[in-house]
C-alpha cells in the first residue's frame, strides 16, 4: 500500500498543524484586519473609477477580498525553508535513503497543512466578509467541484515552486536571496495584491505567462463565478498544465542535484 | 594595601560608547559578507517598490483614489514609507522578541547592565533595512517636482517633521508590539494587526479607508498622522469625516500618545516576564 504512506504522512502533517492554537486565532485576526484594509482600497478605487473596474463591482471585490485573505494561509504563501535548511544541516541524506519518494513524501505533507489551514483559517475571514461587505458565489452548481479541484492544484503549484526554490540549496547553500526574489515575484504576480484582471497591459502580459496566477488568482476565479463553463475549465486546465511542467521540472532538480550533494560527517 | 584602594587604571567605558561599540560591531559584522549585504538591501529596497506597486496599480485603474491623484497618493506613499523604514531600522528587532522568549535567550539580556529595549535595538541592528529608507526618500522627491505644493514655511516644516514623527509613530507600535509578546508568545501574530496593518493603511490616503478603520487608525493607532493628514495641509485640501485636516499638526501628540502606551506596556510586559529558569 503505497499510497496509505502518504495519507499518513499527511495526516501526522494536519494534526501537528492543529496544535498551535492560538497562533491559528492570532493568524485569523491579522488576516481579516488586512481584509478590511484591502476591502478598503479596492472599494475606494471601484468608487473613485464610477463603480466598476475589469468586471470588479462591490461584491465581486469583497469576494476577491475575503476568499484571498481566507485562503493566502492555506495555499502556502507565506514560504518554506525545510527542505534547503534539512540540505544545509545534512539531514536530507536520510531523507534521501528513505523508502520513499522525496517529492511525493513533502507534497503529501503540504496536502496535509493545507487541509487543516484551509477550513481553519479560511472560514472566518469568509464569514466575516459575508457579514459585513457582501460576498458573490458562483451561481453554477460545477462551480463547487471545480472550485475544490482548482483549490487543489493552486496548492500543489504552491508547493512544487517553493521545493523547487528549496532546491535551489542543492547548488548553492545560502538560498535566501532566492526565496526573497520568489517571495517579490510571486506576491505581486499571482494576484494577492490586486488582482491580475485590474493590471496594466504589460503587467498581465508578465503575470499571464508565468505559473503564479494560477496559485491564486484561478482558484479564486472560478469559485466566485468570475469565470464559468468552458472559461472555467480553461482555467482549471490551464492549472493543470503548470502543475505538470512544474512537478516534472522539480524532479528533474532534484536528480541533478542529488547527484552534486555532499554531505560532511557520518 | 595601596593598590586596592587606588582608582582602577583603565576608565570604564561609558554608556554612550557601549552603545557605540555594540553598533559599530553589528556594521562590521554584516559588512563582513559584502554580496549578501547588497543582495537584502536591494531586496528590501524592492520589497517597498512592491508595496508601491498596488497604488500605481489602483491608479492606473482610476483617477483619484480616495479624492487622491497618481501624485498626491505617492507623496502620502513616499512620506509614510520614509517614516516606516526609519522606525523599521531601529525598533524593527522587537519583532523577534516571542523568538528569544521561547529558546530561553532573553535572561542573558536581561542580567547585562543596560535597558532591555536598548539591547534589543543593538544586538541585531540590520543596516539593509536602509535600502528601504532610500526608496521612501527616492518617492518623496520625485513627487515633490510633480504635485503642486505651495513651498512656504509651513509646508517645509510639515515635509521635514512629517518622516520624524512619522518613524516615532511607528516605532512606538513596534514597541507596544513588542511589549505584548511578553503575554501572548505563541499569538505573535496578533500584533501584526496593527504593527504591519497599520503600516499597510499608514501608507493609503486616509479617507480611502471605511470609517471605523478611519477612526482606529488615526484615535487609538494614529498611523493616519504619519503622511495623510499632514499631507492634506500642504495640499490644500479639506479631510473626510472624522479626519479634519488641521489634524496634521498634532503628530507631536499622536506620537506622545502611542509612546505613553508603549512605555506603559513595554514595561508591565518585562516585569511580567519571568524566566524558564535553565
Amino acid at each position: 500500500m503505497i499510497v496509505r504512506r502518504y495519507l499518513l504522512l499527511a495526516s501526522a502533517e494536519f494534526r501537528r498543524q492543529s496544535t498551535y492554537r492560538l497562533a491559528l486565532a492570532a493568524g485569523i485576526s491579522a488576516n481579516t484586519v488586512f481584509g478590511f484594509i484591502r476591502f478598503s482600497v479596492f472599494y475606494a478605487a471601484l468608487v473613485g473609477a464610477g463603480g466598476t473596474i475589469a468586471g470588479y463591482d462591490r461584491a465581486q471585490a469583497s469576494t476577491y477580498v475575503w476568499l484571498g485573505q481566507g485562503l493566502l494561509a492555506g495555499i502556502g504563501l507565506l514560504g518554506t525553508h525545510e527542505v534547503s535548511e534539512r540540505v544545509q544541516t545534512g539531514e536530507i541524506a536520510i531523507d534521501l535513503s528513505r523508502p520513499i519518494d522525496l517529492q511525493l513524501s513533502y507534497w503529501a505533507r503540504d496536502f496535509g497543512r493545507a487541509a487543516l489551514m484551509i477550513p481553519a483559517r479560511g472560514l472566518l475571514p469568509v464569514i466575516i466578509g459575508a457579514v459585513t461587505t457582501g460576498l458573490a458565489f458562483s451561481s453554477s452548481l460545477w462551480a463547487i467541484p471545480l472550485g475544490l479541484i482548482s483549490l487543489a492544484l493552486a496548492v500543489s503549484i504552491s508547493f512544487l515552486l517553493r521545493y523547487g526554490v528549496n532546491l535551489i540549496s542543492l547548488w548553492t547553500i545560502d538560498v535566501q536571496g532566492y526565496t526573497s526574489l520568489y517571495m517579490l515575484l510571486m506576491s505581486l504576480l499571482s494576484g494577492f495584491y490586486v488582482p491580475v484582471h485590474i493590471f496594466p497591459g504589460w503587467l498581465q502580459v508578465i503575470a499571464t505567462a508565468s505559473p503564479f496566477p494560477s496559485m491564486f488568482q484561478s482558484p479564486i476565479d472560478v469559485m466566485s463565478g468570475r469565470v464559468v463553463g468552458a472559461a472555467a475549465l480553461r482555467v482549471v486546465g490551464v492549472q493543470l498544465v503548470w502543475t505538470i511542467v512544474l512537478a516534472a521540472a522539480t524532479r528533474l532538480m532534484l536528480w541533478r542535484g542529488s547527484s552534486r550533494l555532499v554531505v560532511q560527517g557520518g | 594595601m595601596a593598590e586596592l584602594v587606588s582608582p582602577p587604571t583603565t576608565d570604564l567605558v561609558t554608556k554612550r560608547e557601549s552603545y557605540a561599540i555594540l553598533l559599530a560591531s553589528r556594521l562590521r559584522a554584516q559588512m563582513t559578507y559584502r554580496s549578501s549585504f547588497w543582495i537584502n538591501t536591494v531586496n528590501s529596497f524592492f520589497t517597498g517598490v512592491l508595496e508601491f506597486v498596488e497604488t500605481y496599480v489602483l491608479l492606473t485603474n482610476t483617477p483619484t483614489l480616495g479624492g487622491l491623484n497618481f501624485a498626491q497618493a505617492s507623496l502620502v506613499f513616499g512620506l509614510a514609507n520614509l517614516g516606516w523604514s526609519i522606525a523599521d531600522l531601529i525598533f524593527g528587532q522587537t519583532d523577534t522578541i516571542p523568538r528569544y522568549i521561547r529558546e530561553g535567550k532573553l535572561e542573558a539580556f536581561l542580567i547585562r547592565p543596560m535597558p532591555l529595549l536598548a539591547q534589543m535595538i543593538t544586538a541585531d541592528f540590520q543596516l539593509r533595512r536602509v535600502g528601504r529608507a532610500f526608496l521612501g526618500l527616492l518617492i518623496a522627491v520625485i513627487v515633490l517636482f510633480w504635485v503642486h505644493l505651495d513651498f512656504n514655511a509651513a509646508t517645509i516644516y510639515l515635509l521635514i517633521t512629517t518622516p520624524l514623527y512619522g518613524a516615532a509613530i511607528y516605532g512606538a507600535l513596534f514597541v507596544l508590539a513588542g511589549g505584548l509578546q511578553f503575554w501572548i508568545v505563541d499569538g505573535s501574530e496578533f500584533t501584526n494587526s496593527f504593527v504591519y496593518g497599520g503600516s499597510y493603511a499608514g501608507h493609503l490616503p486616509g479617507s480611502a479607508l471605511l470609517l471605523p478603520l478611519r477612526v482606529l487608525f488615526t484615535f487609538v493607532f494614529p498611523v493616519t498622522a504619519t503622511a495623510y493628514v499632514p499631507c492634506l495641509i500642504m495640499l490644500g485640501m479639506d479631510g473626510p469625516s472624522w479626519l479634519p485636516a488641521w489634524l496634521g499638526w498634532l503628530p507631536p501628540v499622536f506620537a506622545g500618545w502611542t509612546w505613553l502606551l508603549a512605555a506603559v506596556v513595554w514595561r508591565r510586559g518585562v516585569r511580567h516576564y519571568t524566566g524558564a529558569g535553565g
